[in-house]
């Protein structure tokens, strides 16, 4: 059986990739022709009209297509999440001197820093351009979250461009944007390049932020269940070998070639094993929860995440809130087919369906049918604590910054 | 009908326009996607954008026509949903079209389809242009290769061609292989030319 996968050039593309390079799919019986695309407009449209099985898929996108948000409505599907974090807001070197200029501290203070950042704002000639990959991305979410917990307003006080993340560097270089949010390795291509300073990484916003998915139409899914449980047990081994410590060099050399990312080797093994490089020439700065493939059950679809997509679209009026569409969103995640799928595999299954995001500070032992399951810690930088239970108080929470 | 390409490929824009004109269209423009070109799109007011699937500008298009003020109707995507092949045509070709809100499908369809079989064609010819490139460099190798074996061995034209085609024979390969280890084996030993 032959599989079309989309995908864009990124690092976290590496579970499909290796998924096929190392043999796991073809265990599987399964050969995947792995498609390259250069925009999310053009994946989308290859997954909603069949021209593609699958698609790697920003989580926010699969939720708005569902909603009918994004061109031609579609029902889609996510049984499986391809990483957890991996983002990294740059801003020109410019602008972030206006910054802690200790670049330890700047990461490690989301929220000092958010403050810097409304400071620097006031302090640039004009409103700051910052490129985010896509509306309806993880990227946009979290840079709005975290922008809007300093008061700015990232409808009024800033300027969201969107461009793909293989334009971001060159973007830079032409003076179109003073910053952007994506994922790696494009960010330290940047840095590399002394074009730009990291100013925040995603894994310090929220601690275990939603990111790609595996998306499919939910017609195709629902009719092919031996296909996709195939599929899943592929990926969960690729995924288990991507977060192996000992196998990040010969992973970042794989995704370095040109029918995959198309970067050096150096640049993508940044993400994989943490080191950050802030700025050029400086020493690398440990972050070892920087990007997450298969640990702490990471590629499981929480429902309440979903839910969380869901309650940002509402919180930025890009949706209508109500009970329909609120049930819509969360149905796009699947943890009931990855629970099929890995049934008799060596995977710890959570026990729950949803949890409260947020809510972990330490790493936590929890309830899990098969093996030892530990959560790692998944706060909010704010300290807010997202309850899918009690969407309301979570929305009306937010004081819009007016 | 105000018609706009977006296409970084000049080759391509132009070999769509003529035949667009040639089907009797004459409001149409090209603008390249690059630096401001979303301002400038805003202000030609267009009826049908048509870009290509595979260019990287089409999210920085989209967003565009999901939050601009200037553009006096909504442009949306343009999916005939009665005709599947249709689509996949448009896909397999890598057109993709926004309409205007309110723009018939029979008015839209035609050029949809003029596009589909003009991006048809350039990437013919695209390949054929590649492929005779790909000829020509295999020309210069064996070419090379020949006159390696003219000088080392004292042979003729002929006869350095008939040994490179029997020795890639001999060993299941294509003779510009043969040729190409030959040229790298030759200038390692420094005997090159």
């Amino acid at each position: 059986m032959s599989l079309r996968i989309a995908f864009l050039p990124l690092t976290d593309a590496a579970v499909l990739a290796v998924a096929r390079e190392r043999g796991f799919a073809e265990e599987e019986g399964l050969s995947l022709d792995l498609i390259r695309s250069t925009s999310w407009a053009t994946l989308r449209d290859r997954l909603v009209y069949g021209q593609v099985h699958a698609a790697q898929m920003l989580a926010p996108l699969a939720v708005a297509v569902t909603l009918g948000l994004s061109q031609q409505p579609a029902a889609l599907a996510a049984p499986y999440k391809l990483g957890v974090n991996g983002n990294m807001l740059v801003m020109a070197s410019d602008f972030a001197a206006a910054l802690d200029p200790d670049t330890g501290r700047r990461l490690s203070d989301p929220l000092g820093t958010a403050h810097d950042f409304a400071a620097a704002i006031g302090l640039w000639r004009r409103k700051p351009v910052i490129g985010v990959v896509h509306r309806f991305s993880s990227h946009s979410l979290m840079l709005r979250y975290w922008l809007a917990s300093a008061g700015i307003d990232p409808d009024r006080d800033v300027v969201l461009r969107v461009l793909p993340p293989s334009l971001t560097v060159e973007a830079m270089r032409a003076g179109e944007i003073d910053g952007f949010i994506a994922g790696e390795p494009w960010g330290s291509a940047a840095v590399e390049e002394g074009l730009a300073e990291t100013v925040a990484i995603g894994e310090r916003i929220w601690q275990r932020g939603v990111e790609k998915v595996l998306a499919f139409r939910t017609p195709w899914l629902e009719e092919n269940p031996d296909i996709v449980d195939r599929l899943l047990r592929a990926l969960i081994r690729s995924a288990s070998w991507c977060d192996d410590p000992a196998n990040h060099d010969a992973l970042a050399q794989l995704l370095s070639d040109p029918r995959y990312v198309d970067q050096p080797a150096d640049l993508i093994a940044r993400a994989m094993s943490g080191q950050i490089v802030v700025r050029q020439g400086e020493a690398p700065i440990a972050s070892p929860d920087f990007l997450l493939f298969s640990r702490e059950a990471t590629p499981f679809p929480w429902r309440s995440q979903a839910l969380w997509i869901y309650s940002q679209f509402v919180r930025w009026n890009m949706v209508e809130h109500g009970p329909e569409a609120l049930a819509k969103a969360g149905a796009v995640f699947r943890p009931d087919i990855f629970r099929r799928a890995l049934a008799d595999a060596d995977v710890p299954m959570p026990g729950a369906n949803m949890k409260v995001e947020g809510a972990l500070g330490l790493p936590l032992a929890v309830g899990s049918r098969k093996g030892g399951l530990t959560l790692g810690p998944d706060r909010f930088f704010d300290g807010r604590v997202f309850d899918p239970e009690r969407m309301e108080d979570y929305l009306t929470n937010f004081v819009s910054p007016l | 009908m105000r018609i706009v390409i977006i296409d970084d490929s000049g080759l391509r824009a132009t070999v769509l326009e003529e035949g667009l004109r040639d089907a009797g269209y004459d409001d149409i423009h090209i603008v390249p996607p690059r630096g401001a070109f979303v301002a400038r799109l805003e202000r030609m007011a267009p009826d049908v954008v048509l870009m290509d699937l595979g260019s990287p500008s089409r999210d920085t298009l989209e967003e565009m026509l999901m939050v601009s003020r200037a553009l006096a109707r909504p442009i949306a995507m343009f999916v005939d949903h009665s005709d599947d092949a249709m689509i996949g045509a448009a896909i397999d070709a890598g057109v993709s079209a926004y309409v205007v809100d309110g723009l018939r499908k029979e008015r839209v369809k035609p050029v949809l389809e003029l596009a589909v079989r003009r991006f048809n064609a350039f990437a013919k010819m695209q390949t054929e242009l590649d492929e005779a490139r790909t000829a020509l460099s295999e020309r210069k190798i064996i070419d090379r290769a020949k006159s390696i074996l003219m000088n080392q061995r004292s042979l003729s034209e002929q006869d350095a061609y008939a040994l490179l085609r029997s020795s890639a024979m001999n060993q299941g390969k294509k003779i510009v292989d043969v040729a190409q280890a030959l040229i790298t084996a030759s200038d390692l030993l420094g005997g090159g030319l």
